[in-house]
């Protein structure tokens, strides 16, 4: 198990170092030529396949646990779905029942203390108000997934529109001013 | 009363909030931000980037950058919902490792196919690429170079593709990944009908009283049609939803009837369903008597595997798709023999459950859905496959109605769009022409403004057949664009990789991350993704749909119809063309690719003007005309008139899609049936067009076994697929960390049973392995799918686990298409 984690490392330094050996010149570049052919080698580009050469097949990583502390994490935009910070794996979830709304339906918000499933749900195709949630929506997992106690191998640079909100403001502010 | 984890929770959230009451901020530091110029979002639209289904998104964008999407609510297809891919496509240009400038293997500053990876200019990567192809192309011809594309091109970049190979370069070795997905669909298609793509719309799935999975998990693969079934079966209780599959998933969590079967039975069900329909009285005589001809096709016809290959070797009719004209009473003699116990004894299902799904086809009271895509489709008999669920539906003539609907579900964003409309297959041509038809060469040749006789008769290399010619040194360069084939292509270590390294050969790759197949590459050119270029994508239900350029690409990132229009500047016709043709055609001496297929007074002809003033349009601006629309309305004038009618350019950009042919301006939902496709007859009640006599025909076709099936060594059966969370290889889905940490690696799914037997348990380490190579993954017994006893699962989006290196390359042997969902393999504990 230990090695597995260590190969995990390996993996997220090479994501790294891989990011950092785009953005350097040639010159660095053609100075580490092996003899050896490219197949041979680790990656020298391709960041998901970490270490292992195209042609060779390594440990993978340990099937890891799911975050499982109900704390609610920040999304991204107001329209993402929120994902799920608790486990599922044991809920029923099939045409006769739906154990999710055991705690997310609506009468059952003070009771669970489970955020109540939003208006949106309860749209049918024509965007009318049903009084239950809508069928379209029952099958939760098709937009709320669960997350797992890992780390992405690759970072991603998406900024949230409260940064670029806020630059704007400034920048309003400022002209303004003037 | 009992503390549960939410009481905690709740009591933390009170704490919180006792803390924060009563500090009241100044009005200098509020904290929200309401002056209207600083909050405003810019919303457009786009369709989705991922899966067939083709929803509308929802695009907000701020000073340049994608800030949010979600499902569309004015998109007929979605109305307003999006799976959790959909929802996170804001997050799928900003992976960190994007490509930002074209990258060359290099050795002490030049080219060498051992080398490292260098940033060079366009102009340098444009340089090599254009030295590469004029070496082949003089030493070899157009058959030395081929063209990988994608059913993700968007149609300009696949119809500017399709032009540059088989017009410029005269080379028909051009196709699509769609080879892998679709191409089964389109030679069912073109067998039972003479014309492709479903006859029936998504409206159907609000009409149906009963809907039959065939292989498909729509739940996980097409989640957005799933909710509109969802919908309709849940709202309404005489509704009623089979799952045929080999292994239990998601989708089963609906069914009312679920079926697992031995993987390649599912011809054996199909028969018998046929079979029963005969024999309890129940065809429906009066339709096939005007609307149906039968016929029997040659059988044996192989494996699609090379012709060395012992079991092509063994083959009757290797590749053959020929047929002969039977009867009703003839096909009723064919199919006697799959009675409900033999369909029971070979697939596994009991008989009374067959017998279940057999009534919903033969009730003419219920309207019947049928819904397949890879299972049908990625399978050694998948043409055939196609056909026989066609047989049942036209048998009862439960077709082209609302709700009676054989629907052929599509895998890409644009198969249907590009691949298949377009034409960018090794034969084909766009609206259904093929290269082998003078007729079709010469109408393609007057619309292009071409000289006559030029284009090449000539099928070119399909898919798996520019691998094999890759690894025997037959083609010499590739470009791929918008796929992933290293990791999405079948027996990676004997063909694939082979085939890329062989120091003969130039690859090179277009895409916007570095994949496994950008590594396998000497030269990777950095590609404009989605939003960041204006595009068109056509999906499952022939709706068309079109966007505009949102944001621009990072660096150098170019889409790749620039990086094609700007490639086609480097050769002149006098180097590609035959001197004979030029000089009976001399006004074509000396000219540039570019002036000839692009700025041929055709696509040239829309002013800038013409192009939104509210959007970026980089490669329109470049070149002086509105690119997109240029090659929209020449292309659409291969259609207008034939059945596969576009509206004008301009009418998408304010549409959600429209679904094709549209004629007088109004789409179409329901082909062949008489008062909703205008192209048939008034009293003919239903014309399949697409044949000759207006008739559809119904094929008698046997059960074949699979190429490979489990021995004592390799006891098991291998399928392949996809997961919810991601998008085919990963690529885009595995950049984002909302998608990744709820799927980060493939597993091995098993049947608890499987795994005791071997001593192993959830978790494990094992090796996958098979004739062709072995992977490495890990033991899930739990979880979303639930293989039967003798089958694993193994999803292939994960770039560190290449499955396809384990599995067989054996193809459809008419549709050329591989089976991912069938080999044998064993597993072994590390």
């Amino acid at each position: 198990m230990k090695a597995t984690r260590v190969n995990k490392a390996v993996k997220n330094a090479m994501t790294f170092a891989m990011t950092a050996v785009l953005a350097v010149s040639s010159i660095a570049l053609s100075s580490t030529v092996s003899a050896e052919t490219v197949m041979d080698n680790a990656p020298q580009v391709s960041t998901l396949r970490g270490t292992a050469p195209l042609n060779a097949e390594v440990t993978p990583p340990i099937i890891d646990k799911v975050e499982n502390n109900d704390l609610k994490r920040q999304r991204d935009y107001p329209q993402q779905p929120p994902t799920i910070p608790h486990d599922i794996s044991k809920y029923q979830l099939d045409k006769n029942f739906n154990k999710c709304m055991d705690c997310h339906a609506r009468k059952f918000a003070d009771e669970a203390q489970a955020p109540a499933v939003s208006v949106t749900h309860y749209m049918n195709r024509d965007g009318e108000f049903l009084g239950e949630v809508s069928p379209r929506r029952y099958f939760c997992t098709q937009c709320h997934v669960h997350q797992l106690e890992t780390e992405p191998l690759v970072e991603n640079e998406f900024i949230d529109m409260n940064k670029l909100i806020q630059q704007s403001h400034s920048r309003n502010n400022s002209s303004d001013k003037k | 009363m009992k503390l549960t984890r939410r009481d905690v929770i709740k009591a933390q959230a009170a704490a919180t909030a006792a803390t924060v009451a009563g500090i009241s901020l100044p009005a200098s530091a509020s904290n929200i931000i309401t002056s209207s110029k600083a909050n405003k979002l810019t919303w457009s639209k786009a369709p989705c980037r991922f899966c067939g289904t083709g929803c509308g998104i929802s695009v907000a964008t701020k000073d340049g950058k994608v800030v949010a999407t979600h499902g569309d609510e004015k998109a007929p297809v979605n109305k307003g919902l999006s799976c959790v891919k959909g929802y996170f496509l804001s997050k799928i240009m900003y992976g960190k490792d994007r490509i930002t400038t074209p990258m060359l293997r290099k050795t002490d500053g030049v080219y060498d196919k051992e080398g490292e990876f260098t940033p060079v200019s366009w102009n340098e990567a444009f340089d090599i690429m254009e030295e590469k192809f004029k070496k082949v192309l003089k030493e070899k011809g157009p058959e030395g170079i081929s063209m990988f594309g994608s059913g993700q091109w968007t149609v300009h970049e696949g119809y500017a593709a399709v032009k540059l190979m088989k017009a410029g370069f005269l080379s028909n070795n051009i196709d699509p990944n769609a080879r892998h997905c679709m191409a089964s669909a389109v030679g069912g298609f073109m067998r039972t009908f003479g014309i492709d793509e479903p006859m029936g719309c998504y409206d159907d799935m609000e009409a149906a009283d009963a809907f039959v999975l065939w292989g498909s998990n729509m739940a996980e693969m097409h989640p957005i049609l799933w909710t509109r079934i969802a919908d309709r079966r849940l709202s309404n209780p005489h509704v009623k939803v089979a799952v045929l599959s080999t292994f239990e998933h998601r989708s089963f969590d609906l069914a009312d009837i679920p079926a697992v079967f031995t993987p390649q039975t599912d011809m054996v069900l199909l028969n018998a369903i046929a079979n029963y329909i005969i024999e309890s009285d129940s065809v429906n005589h009066d339709f096939i008597n005007k609307h149906v001809n039968f016929r029997e096709g040659v059988t044996d016809i192989g494996y699609g595997l090379r012709p060395t290959h012992e079991l092509q070797m063994k083959a009757k009719n290797p590749n053959s798709g020929a047929s002969s004209p039977i009867d009703l009473d003839a096909f009723a003699k064919f199919v006697k023999s799959y009675t409900f116990e033999y369909a029971e004894e070979m697939s596994g299902v009991p008989a009374k459950t067959i017998e279940k799904i057999a009534k919903l086809y033969a009730d003419p009271k219920i309207k019947v859905m049928s819904l397949w895509t890879m299972g049908v489709n990625q399978h050694t008999r998948g043409v055939w496959t196609n056909n026989l669920l066609y047989n049942i539906h036209l048998l009862t003539g439960k077709i082209s109605e609302p709700g009676n609907s054989p629907f052929s579900l599509t895998g890409q964003p644009s198969a249907c769009g590009t691949a298949r409309e377009v034409g960018t297959f090794s034969h084909r041509l766009p609206a259904d022409m093929v290269v082998k038809n003078p007729k079709h060469r010469a109408l393609a040749e007057k619309l292009w403004k071409i000289p006559a006789g030029i284009l090449n008769g000539k099928p070119g290399s399909h898919a798996v057949q520019q691998i094999r010619d890759l690894k025997d040194s037959k083609i010499n360069v590739c470009w791929n664009q918008v796929n992933n084939n290293v990791q999405a292509g079948a027996n990676i270590n004997e063909e694939i990789l082979p085939g890329y390294r062989n120091p003969d050969n130039f690859i090179i790759t277009s895409d916007a991350y570095p994949t496994v197949t950008a590594e396998a590459s000497d030269l990777i050119l950095p590609s404009a993704m989605w939003v960041e270029k204006e595009g068109a994508f056509g999906n499952a239900e022939r709706r068309t749909q079109v966007w505009y350029q949102l944001v621009n690409a990072p660096g150098d990132a170019r889409s790749d119809l620039w990086q094609l229009v700007e490639f086609s500047k480097r050769f002149t016709t006098d180097e590609v063309w035959p001197a004979k043709v030029l000089a009976e055609n001399p006004e074509f001496k000396g000219k540039t690719l570019y002036e000839v297929l692009y700025k041929n007074g055709q696509v040239d002809k829309f002013p800038l003007s013409q192009i939104s003033p509210d959007y970026e349009n980089q490669e329109s601006k470049e070149h002086g005309f509105y690119l997109q629309k240029g090659l929209f309305e020449e292309y659409a004038s291969f259609g207008r008139g034939h059945g596969h009618d576009l509206a004008d350019y301009d009418r998408y950009h304010k549409e959600r899609g429209l679904r094709w042919p549209v004629v007088n301006g109004v789409e179409t939902k329901w082909r062949f049936k008489e008062g909703s496709d205008p192209y048939v007859k008034e009293g003919s009640g239903w014309q399949f067009y697409g044949k000759k006599d207006n008739k559809a025909i119904i094929f008698a076709l046997p059960y074949e076994p699979p190429a490979e099936s489990p021995d004592e060594e390799f006891d098991m059966w291998l399928s392949t697929g996809r997961v919810l969370e991601h998008w085919h290889s990963g690529s885009m889905t595995q950049r984002v960390p909302e998608l990744f940490k709820a799927f980060p690696n493939a597993v091995c799914f098993m049947h608890p049973e499987d795994a005791k037997k071997r001593g192993m348990r959830r978790g494990d380490e094992v090796k996958v392995i098979s004739r062709r190579g072995e992977i490495r993954t890990r033991i899930e017994t739990r979880g979303r799918n639930k293989p039967p006893i003798g089958l694993v699962f193994v999803p292939w989006f994960d770039a560190s686990q290449l499955i396809n290196k384990v599995t067989l390359d054996a193809t459809d042997p008419l549709s050329k298409q591989t089976d991912y969902k069938k080999c044998a393999v064993k597993i072994e504990k590390v």
